[in-house]
């Protein structure tokens, strides 16, 4: 199971790369998608993928059998809302660029090197 | 009255969500944003003098205990840097009362300003590495928002790239999280920093330092992740700037103030080698990439990166005379950086550019500019009586105590390429010969004002740096002495 986890894990991150590295913006946005399930998958297969039960206790009484570890799932909760919310942004500000510039190639937002006949500005 | 821990987060979430509530005009805004920025800044000051006088204050949220619930834990160094926020938040609120437009003003800015503000401080306070997550992430949305606000071209450009470093360091933290998890069994730092020195799993462990030392850098800026700061920086209105230099990068270099000395002081013999190496080659490529800038923006994103090297240079020698060298250095440093930027704002106010071959002449026509940028600019290249030179010799003295001649030799090599830098645009503004006679005003006193206060502070914390000193070799013991802060946070019951 472990294994299996950690080969989408991987994969996951080579796709993510991978498009983060094509030259337009909204496969930026994909990867960056991509790259945060990933994340996310790490994190839960990092604390041991295992049948257990929830982390509930009968009332007054011990643990029937082994319990799951229930930080690691609040963990991910948080992460999967907050790269949501980021997703979201992001998502914003790629439409914004995409109007502004008319494509969603990244040469053509590129203003790093300014002509050479304007310098400065 | 251990509650006052929390009101450093609540005032400015609390007053963001109100400023967003009110009639979108600029007045009520801005007077929200100064009266929490002020209450925020008055807290924190009677913060640090509990802490002074009666050690590590902790905060159990909702009545937790510690490894469990959420844990906010102030130190001296988290005090101290709460109050720094606060100063820079409110002046940075002042200077946008005068550098913005009303309709700038009447926009989102103000409440942006105080999210980021929230989330700066709950990362100095938190003792928790996802809570520090968290409030990275919002201090980081609130970020992407304020350099995106109105954004042309140019600004969509350095935001996205900015945006896309930023969300691969909090992947990348997310992990080192988990390795942390799966190696100590904890996030909390107290637990932690108990826990980690008995693994199993040591290589797992340095794993997660060296991925923790990258998201870090990151946010800090340090060498091999610093190429996105003058990549976006130059872009946004300069108060923003000013903020973000003054808060933002601050915020990794905390953050690894918090950590590394907390968690992985047993394995120096990997850690500080790595830190000392970023802190040089960070001096180094920021004064570099400094030298040959003519657009004045870029060119302070650059000496950014410079003294950021400075500050992670004390962090990697570890003695206590030089993390309290490096405290010091930190507080004359995001006041010189802030009041350069609040400079720059007026000058380009003057002279509508912020290329230096299109400025000239000012030091006949603005003489008080001249003076406010001076003052600044000779502490950041420590030249005496202002702050810089006291901070920066304490750091060179630490490092020739450690015997680190080479990082001493940098330190003091860079210092005097900062001067270089800094009198290159001197003569570009303030001596050459004007290129066009277009001269404006000085700009609003609510621009100067600000600059005037950060030029007075550098002064007075240059001839009484004794104080400051005090504090930081206090803030510095108390970094060295874990015992105490694990036992502050984790209770009575260790």
């Amino acid at each position: 199971m472990e294994t299996g986890l950690i080969l989408v894990v991987g994969m996951l991150y080579a796709a993510a790369i991978y498009s983060m590295l094509r030259r337009s913006t909204v496969r930026l946005a994909l990867g960056l998608v991509l790259l945060g399930s990933a994340t996310n998958l790490a994190l839960f297969t990092t604390n041991k993928v295992t049948r257990s039960l929830p982390p509930l206790l009968p009332k007054g009484g011990a643990p029937v059998g082994p319990l799951a570890d229930p930080v690691p799932q609040s963990f991910i909760l948080t992460a999967i809302v907050i790269n949501f919310g980021m997703l979201a942004l992001l998502l914003v500000l790629v439409h914004l660029a995409e109007r502004t510039v008319g494509s969603d190639e990244m040469k053509h937002l590129n203003t790093e090197v300014p002509p050479p006949s304007a310098p400065g500005e | 009255m251990k509650n006052v821990l929390i009101l450093p987060v609540l005032i400015p979430l609390a007053a963001a969500a109100i400023g967003l509530l009110l009639p979108s005009r600029a007045g009520p805004r801005r007077a929200l944003a100064l009266a929490a920025t002020a209450a925020l800044t008055a807290v924190a000051a009677g913060l640090l003098h509990t802490v002074w006088r009666e050690g590590v204050q902790v905060l159990r949220v909702g009545g937790w205990e510690a490894p469990v619930g959420i844990t906010l834990a102030a130190d001296l160094l988290s005090a101290m840097m709460v109050l720094l926020s606060g100063t820079m938040g409110l002046l940075c609120v002042v200077y946008s009362a005068g550098s913005l437009e009303e309709r700038q003003e009447a926009g989102a800015h103000y409440p942006l300003v105080l999210v980021m503000l929230a989330g700066v401080c709950g990362s100095f306070l938190t003792a928790d590495l996802f809570n520090l997550f968290v409030w990275f992430e919002l201090m980081l949305v609130a970020s992407f928002v304020l350099l995106a606000l109105e954004a042309e071209r140019e600004r969509l450009e350095a935001c996205l790239k900015y945006m896309t470093l930023s969300l691969l360091g909090s992947a990348l933290f997310l992990i080192a999280l988990a390795l942390l998890y799966a190696v100590g069994g904890s996030l909390n730092l107290a637990d932690l920093a108990m826990r980690l020195p008995g693994t199993k799993q040591p290589p797992l462990a340095t794993a997660a330092a060296m991925l923790l030392l990258a998201v870090f850098g990151l946010k800090a800026a340090a060498f091999p992740f610093s190429f996105w700061l003058p990549a976006s920086y130059h872009t946004p209105p300069v108060v923003v700037t000013a903020l973000f230099s003054a808060l933002l990068t601050k915020v990794g270099v905390y953050a690894l103030f918090r950590t590394f000395p907390l968690l992985f002081s047993g394995d120096p013999g990997l850690t500080q080698p790595v830190i000392l190496g970023m802190a040089v080659l960070s001096m180094l490529v920021g004064v570099t990439g400094a030298v040959v800038q003519y657009d004045l923006r870029r060119l302070l994103s650059f000496e950014i990166i410079s003294q950021v090297g400075y500050l992670l240079a004390g962090l990697g020698l570890s003695t206590r005379a030089a993390l309290a060298a490096a405290i010091a250095y930190w507080v004359h440093y995001v006041c010189a950086k802030s009041a350069l930027f609040f400079v720059t704002g007026a000058l380009e106010r003057v002279t509508g550019t912020h290329h230096l071959g299109k400025m000239g002449g000012l030091s006949r026509t603005h003489p008080l500019l001249g003076l406010l940028f001076l003052v600044p600019a000779l502490s950041l290249a420590g030249m005496p009586p202002f702050s810089g030179f006291f901070a920066k010799m304490a750091l060179l003295r630490a490092a020739l105590r450690a015997e680190m001649w080479g990082v001493a030799g940098v330190g003091a090599a860079v210092g005097l390429l900062t001067l270089y830098i800094l009198i290159k645009v001197w003569r570009e503004v303030f001596w050459k010969t004007p290129p066009q006679e277009a001269q404006g005003p000085s700009g609003p006193a609510a621009m100067l004002g600000p600059c005037v206060v950060l030029a007075l502070l550098m002064v007075g914390l240059g001839l009484g740096a004794r104080p400051l000193f005090v504090l930081s070799d206090a803030a510095a013991g108390q970094l060295l002495d874990r015992d105490t802060y694990i036992h502050a946070v984790l209770g009575g019951d260790t």
